[in-house]
């Protein structure tokens, strides 16, 4: 066991299944020689030449389309693309191309493709580069879309992601990078080195696709949340003094729903919390699936709590972020029907 | 196709210099301040100073007129200033204030001007520049001669809507000039590293654009440039490329420490090719000014600027209320 920021648990996954795999291609802006904007590929290039861990020019169609076409042709590449917040003119390219793949081949060509992202806000990062578009993602029939919470978290579900045959978006809320996040931002921040889930396993393990985990055991609410979230999810059942159950997805396609209805046929109530605006937001699906399986179970109505449907404000930055108060507010509601 | 070099000199008046040299110095100043509040705290996020690139914008604004109009990327703040946009205004968005161009909620990289033709302020590297031919086109559209400067750097040369940008203002003329700011690093990767060839400006050449190269570290050479190439879009020959070779000397935001360069190179670029001192070695040698006149102008700045960080530090905050105003869907 070692000590690790999410950014050296990210760094290691990647030592490790370039070091098995020498399909495993790492490639995006400013990724090799000056080691990514937020160094999660530092140290890749001069360990595994430039060959395997390559800048590319920022242009974003043309990196995921080349990428799709390595990874027809059995490569693995492993594409970081700056911000989440820069993925839209690659966004053709990954719906109309790497999600479909399999499909139109009728299984002939598969697309192992992982493409990382920054995502989230709590950087004052203002509306392009704080955007949370994982929804965008989970629309789209052919990829999985993960979104890890804490360091060893992030290594296992990135070495799943490898080493997945189909593509795989895995979103990394950069709030997180250096320490959990429980938004209260007037409080000073944790690093990951005073926090269990800092402790990172070495060498390789595999966190599973599709398998959520319970962080906080309750038996009045469960709480369903991922990423950033599942920090101020904690903070706030903290503060509530209600007995919460606290699920944190993982991955969002695949989706657990098992370990969701299990959750809420138990406890009778049910709240969805994310950063990303909520209308059309992923919110909306997890509500309505879990109407469908737990509709007798229900005590009160499902709840979404998430970003305000606004652009991402520079200066409103925690007006807009859905912290510890607002979900203290859900709480409070669910539990008064 | 047309790529030219400089090779004379234009004439130029002692009162011209001293307004490139007070306009370029204004901009240095605003963005050192800026440096200092986001050093305080004041300023949050991202904010990507111009520090070394003032003879750009400052060269062709002197190349503008009324009526024309400018669109750029997220390394803004010269550009507003040098199109007469308030420091005040500029800085109260940086700090987030009610006082900003953007009411506080756009920040560093995202304000507009109307008055001031100045249309952003964009925050994706590339994303801008179909915008400055869709601004082009509006002004052919709507009759005259006036043209749009749409800047970008030689990183976002890189983005494909710059090409299918490039084939559109050139098939349908539009008078827009394309401005490639080319500081020689996209973030931490230089040109040489992302980019197959050294000279983007020639990159029209298959859209029949024409394109030039240009000292953006001397900003008599730029504006000549830009009187060119506004010549050549007034006239209705469609657009026109600029690649405006410059540098910035601080990292690409507060954030980067720019350890992909060397002290060395940043250091020399200071000491030898800064457009500052360029301009005032011609006002002094020229004997157009005096150390005391030079002193004189240097404080008029500095009070406009701390008048400036002043503003921006006093505005309020935003009202809550401002968070749910310009929301229709």
């Amino acid at each position: 066991m070692a000590r690790m920021t999410m950014i050296e648990a990210i760094r290691d996954a990647h030592m490790i299944a370039m070091e098995e795999d020498d399909t495993v291609v790492v490639m995006g802006e400013d990724v090799g020689y000056f080691g990514g904007v937020f160094r999660c590929t530092a140290g890749l290039q001069k360990k595994f030449g430039v060959e395997r861990c390559f800048d590319t020019p920022i242009s974003e169609l043309g990196i995921v389309g080349t990428a799709v076409g390595m990874a027809a042709y059995g490569l693995k590449p492993v594409v970081e693309i700056q911000f989440a917040d820069y993925m839209y003119p690659g966004y053709d390219q990954i719906v109309s191309e790497a999600a479909r793949l399999r499909y139109r081949s009728a299984g002939e060509f598969t697309c192992p493709l992982v493409i990382r992202m920054p995502t989230g806000g709590g950087i004052f990062g203002a509306q392009t580069h704080s955007q949370s578009p994982e929804a965008l993602f989970t629309h789209v029939a052919g990829l999985k879309t993960v979104v890890p919470s804490n360091p060893a978290d992030a290594k296992g579900l990135l070495l799943a992601a490898i080493a997945d045959p189909d593509p795989v978006i895995f979103l990394e809320p950069k709030r997180l990078y250096n320490g959990p996040y429980d938004g209260y931002h007037d409080r000073p921040s944790v690093p990951w080195s005073k926090h269990p889930d800092g402790e990172v396993e070495a060498g390789r393990y595999e966190t599973p696709l599709g398998k959520a985990r319970v962080v906080r055991e309750g038996a009045d609410a469960t709480l369903i949340t991922y990423g950033t979230m599942v920090h101020v999810a904690l903070a706030a059942v903290e503060d509530s003094g209600v007995d919460v159950e606290v699920i944190d997805l993982r991955t969002l396609l695949p989706l657990d729903m098992d370990t969701i209805a299990a959750s809420v046929n138990r406890t009778g109530r049910c709240i969805v919390l994310h950063e990303a605006t909520l209308t059309s937001g992923y919110g909306a699906e997890i509500a309505a699936l879990v109407q469908q399986d737990c509709f007798y179970s229900l005590e009160a109505p499902v709840l979404r709590v998430a970003g305000w449907d606004t652009p991402y404000p520079h200066a409103q930055e925690w007006d807009y972020f859905p912290g510890p108060a607002r979900v203290r507010r859900a709480i409070d509601t669910v539990m008064k029907e | 196709m047309t790529t030219r070099k400089n090779t004379k000199k234009p004439e130029v008046s002692g009162d011209e210099l001293k307004e490139f040299y007070r306009e370029m110095l204004l901009i240095r100043r605003f963005e050192e301040k800026a440096g200092q509040l986001y050093g305080m705290g004041l300023i949050g996020g991202f904010c990507h100073l111009y520090i070394g690139q003032e003879a750009v914008v400052v060269g062709l604004e002197a190349a503008m007129e009324d009526g024309d109009r400018r669109i750029t990327s997220y390394r803004d703040h010269g550009h507003m200033i040098a199109c007469g946009m308030d420091p005040k205004g500029v800085m109260a968005e940086l700090t987030g204030r009610e006082g900003g161009y953007s009411k506080g909620k756009g920040g560093s990289m995202h304000m507009f001007s109307k008055e001031k033709e100045f249309y952003g302020g964009h925050g994706i590297v590339g994303a801008q520049v179909p915008l400055g031919a869709g601004l082009a086109f509006a002004q052919k559209y709507t009759g005259g001669d006036r043209v749009t400067m749409t800047y970008f750097g030689e990183g976002a040369a890189n983005q494909g809507q710059v090409y299918e940008t490039f084939n559109m203002a050139a098939l349908w003329k539009l008078p827009v000039i394309f401005v490639i700011e080319n500081n020689r690093y996209a973030m931490g990767t230089s040109q040489a590293r992302a980019t197959s060839s050294k000279d983007i400006h020639t990159r029209g050449e298959a859209f029949g654009i024409p394109g030039e190269m240009v000292d953006g570290m001397d900003v008599l050479a730029v504006k000549e440039a830009g009187l060119r190439a506004v010549a050549h879009c007034r006239s209705g020959e469609g657009p026109y490329i600029l690649e405006v070779m410059t540098y910035r000397y601080r990292g690409h935001s507060m954030s980067d420490p720019a350890k992909y360069r060397t002290r060395d190179e940043v250091q020399k670029m200071r000491e030898e090719h800064d457009a500052i001192d360029h301009v005032r070695k011609l006002l002094i040698d020229g004997g157009f000014a005096s150390e005391d006149d030079l002193k004189s102008v240097d404080k008029d700045v500095k009070d406009i600027i701390n008048e400036a960080a002043d503003f921006a530090k006093e505005s309020p905050e935003p009202a809550l209320e401002e968070l749910w105003t310009d929301i229709y869907a």
